[in-house]
Formats: C-alpha cells, sequence, structure tokens
C-alpha cells in the first residue's frame, strides 16, 4: 500500500474545502516600498555596529598609547575608510532619527492626567541628543 | 469621470481551480460606490458565483476586509472612484487560507484572539449588591483607543511577521490582549503575559508598522506591542532583582 505524499493543504473532499494558501516570496521585503524601508531600518544597524567596533578599536589603541593611536589614525585615513565611516555616519543618523520618531509609539508618558503628545516626547529625545552631544563637545574640544 | 470601471476580482474554487486567478469584470464607475458595491454589483447583474463576506456596510462589522490593489482594506470604506480610471484589483485578505474567491479562513486568529483572554477577569467578583464598577474618564482614556478594534484582520495582512511566521499572536490580538490589560477593572494582565510575552508574542514583533497604517480604526497595534514590550521588560527586570516576586 502506497503511502500518500505529504501535502501543505488538505485535499479536497465534499466536506473539506481545500484551502489555497500562498506561500510567502523570499523576496517580500522587495514587493513593498513599506516593507523595503523597514528592511533597511534594520539593516542601518550594521552601521551602528560598525561604529561601535571602531570605537572600541579607539580605545584599545588609546590604552596601548600614543604610538598605537596613531597607527591606527594613519589606517583610518586610508580612503576605503573614510568613505565606510562616512555611510555608517548616515546610516546610523537614519537609525537615530526613525527610532526617535519610533520612540513616542511605545512609550507612554502622562503628565497632570493626560497622554503626553508624540511629537513631545520625540523632541525630547533630540533635547538629549543635543545636550549629550554638546557636553561631549565641551570636554573634547576646550 | 469614465463611466466605467474595470475590477479584477480573484477567483478560487476549491473543487476546480489549483490556484487562484483575476477575473476581469466592467462595472458603473459612481461618485459614491465603494469596491463592496462595485462587488455586490457584480454579484446581482454579472456573476452570482462571485463568493465574498460583507454585512453592516459602514466600517463597523469588519467582514469585508479584502486586499484592494496590494493593500489591505475595508471594501465598504474605499472608494472606487479613488483607483480610477483602474483597473482596481481585488483580492481575498493576504496571508490567511482561501476558502473560495476572496473568503479567507480566520480560524487562526479567532484562535489566538481566545488565548489572549479578551475579556475582563477578576480574581473574585464583587457581588452584585455592590453596584458597578466604576471607572474615571482617565481611566477609560487608557484602554479607549485599542477597544476600537473590529476584528477586520486587516492588520494580520499587513504584517509580514505574520505571513514568515504563522505562529505569531499578531496585532490584533495583542492590542486587544492590552485593552484589557489597561482596564482599571481587570485583574488578568499575569495570566495574558505568560501568552504574551513568549517569542511568537510580542517579541515576534519586529515593528514594521504596517499594521497601524492598515488599521481603519486608528486602533495602533504596532504602539500597543512596543508598550507591551516596556512592561514585560520591566516586569522580567524586576523577577531579576527580587527573583521571589510573585507574579
Amino acid at each position: 500500500m502506497s503511502v500518500p505524499i505529504a501535502r501543505s493543504t488538505p485535499p479536497h473532499t465534499p466536506y473539506h474545502p481545500r484551502w489555497y494558501r500562498k506561500r510567502v516570496s523570499t523576496y517580500w521585503w522587495l514587493l513593498q516600498w513599506s516593507y523595503f524601508r523597514f528592511v533597511l531600518r534594520e539593516l542601518t544597524s550594521l552601521g551602528v555596529a560598525y561604529s561601535c567596533v571602531i570605537l572600541l578599536c579607539l580605545i584599545r589603541a588609546l590604552s596601548l598609547g600614543p604610538q598605537a593611536y596613531e597607527d591606527l589614525q594613519k589606517r583610518l585615513a586610508s580612503p576605503v575608510l573614510v568613505a565606510l565611516t562616512v555611510v555608517s555616519l548616515l546610516l546610523v543618523l537614519f537609525h537615530t532619527v526613525t527610532w526617535f520618531s519610533l520612540s513616542a509609539r511605545a512609550m507612554v508618558v502622562r503628565m497632570g492626567g493626560k497622554r503626553v503628545p508624540g511629537v513631545l516626547i520625540s523632541a525630547s529625545n533630540y533635547v538629549a541628543w543635543l545636550v549629550v552631544s554638546g557636553l561631549l563637545a565641551w570636554l573634547l574640544l576646550r | 469621470m469614465a463611466e466605467n470601471i474595470d475590477l479584477d476580482v480573484a477567483r478560487y474554487s476549491p473543487e476546480r481551480d489549483e490556484s487562484p486567478s483575476l477575473q476581469r469584470y466592467t462595472v458603473p464607475l459612481r461618485k459614491d460606490w465603494v469596491v463592496l458595491d462595485a462587488l455586490n454589483y457584480i454579484k446581482d447583474r454579472v456573476d452570482g458565483s462571485v463568493t465574498f463576506r460583507w454585512s453592516c456596510r459602514m466600517g463597523v462589522c469588519g467582514s469585508c476586509g479584502m486586499m484592494v490593489n496590494g493593500e489591505p482594506k475595508l471594501t465598504c470604506a474605499t472608494f472606487l472612484s479613488s483607483y480610477a480610471p483602474g483597473p482596481v484589483r481585488v483580492e481575498p485578505l493576504r496571508y490567511f487560507p482561501v476558502v473560495r474567491d476572496l473568503v479567507v479562513e480566520m480560524s487562526d486568529f479567532m484562535t489566538k484572539f481566545r488565548r489572549v483572554k479578551p475579556w475582563l477577569v477578576r480574581k473574585e467578583e464583587k457581588p452584585i449588591s455592590e453596584g458597578e464598577y466604576l471607572q474615571t474618564p482617565e481611566q477609560l482614556d487608557n484602554y479607549k483607543q485599542f477597544s476600537m478594534c473590529i476584528n477586520c484582520t486587516l492588520c494580520y495582512s499587513a504584517c509580514p511577521v505574520y505571513g514568515l511566521d504563522p505562529f505569531f499572536v499578531g496585532p490584533a490580538a495583542i492590542a486587544m490582549a492590552q485593552r484589557y490589560n489597561l482596564d482599571s477593572r481587570d485583574e488578568g494582565a499575569d495570566e495574558r503575559m505568560d501568552i504574551l510575552a513568549q517569542h511568537e508574542g510580542i517579541w515576534g514583533c519586529t515593528f514594521v508598522g504596517e499594521c497601524t497604517k492598515a488599521c481603519p480604526k486608528n486602533v495602533d497595534p504596532a504602539g500597543s506591542i512596543q508598550q507591551y514590550k516596556l512592561t514585560a521588560a520591566m516586569h522580567w527586570f524586576k523577577t531579576l532583582l527580587i527573583p521571589k516576586t510573585s507574579k
């Protein structure tokens, strides 16, 4: 007796309609602009990761001494790495802006019994960003 | 404005077809007609075999959700004239099994919906003699937005995560769980956390955000999921700091 081949949809019988199930394409994220934008947003994490690795390398070079730091700076000045840094900066900026705008959706802040508008939550993120950047600039450039 | 518009309607007969195909119908293009009116015109005047669900015709029952030109829409609230000169492609809701033509099988959603206990859970009911459970307008405001869900499942058809992972609880069910979690009369948040805090629950969501865009009632399921992620993370952190904390 032959064993029936497993099917993704149950075979049709008068009492058991056969449902049609469409398989999701591997390229689903290319079929709709909003999906592609989402994948792009997720991919910007690579830029964040690259920036973190460079930062860790800089800290390590600092701990090894002035010569190691200077060597690393020279390596980072190569055209390929400069281009990579510029691209990663753009990716980090895109990542930051999209997440700041999404943060208002994820956080419910109430003041005086009323929900704080999302615009204010996003704006507070930008203010915090500016304050921290300003503080770092003051520490490094004074 | 042109007098007619073409509709490409997905047809699928489980007895006859291996897969759906599009069938073109020409209907009058009237300014006050929605896509559902056009489908009813086809059913009444052109081809009585076209199968679809509908009921209230006023964006309340959530029955007539379909893909219109690739976007999940309530066909009773989608004007035909917005798609002039056409053609307009009408297909069954994406990511659901198709039963026939434009009718999808929704048992998966209904099962998940029940699992999150979308009702008021009380540890102990107070006696009727003590009266109603009163709420302030602020307490109502906490969950009102999420209570607007009409279970039309447009959000499921907008969500690629649900398409790729059928075990994902999904936007509407999570939003409805959050609706009851935020209700001051409810005491079932801990019971729901067992379902929601799983990988297929809130953590399956990657915040694509399309569910919120598709929602015809401005429920913002994506927002509700992210808000619940924060709640679950805080709960986890609390149990880490005080391991013996009861749920």
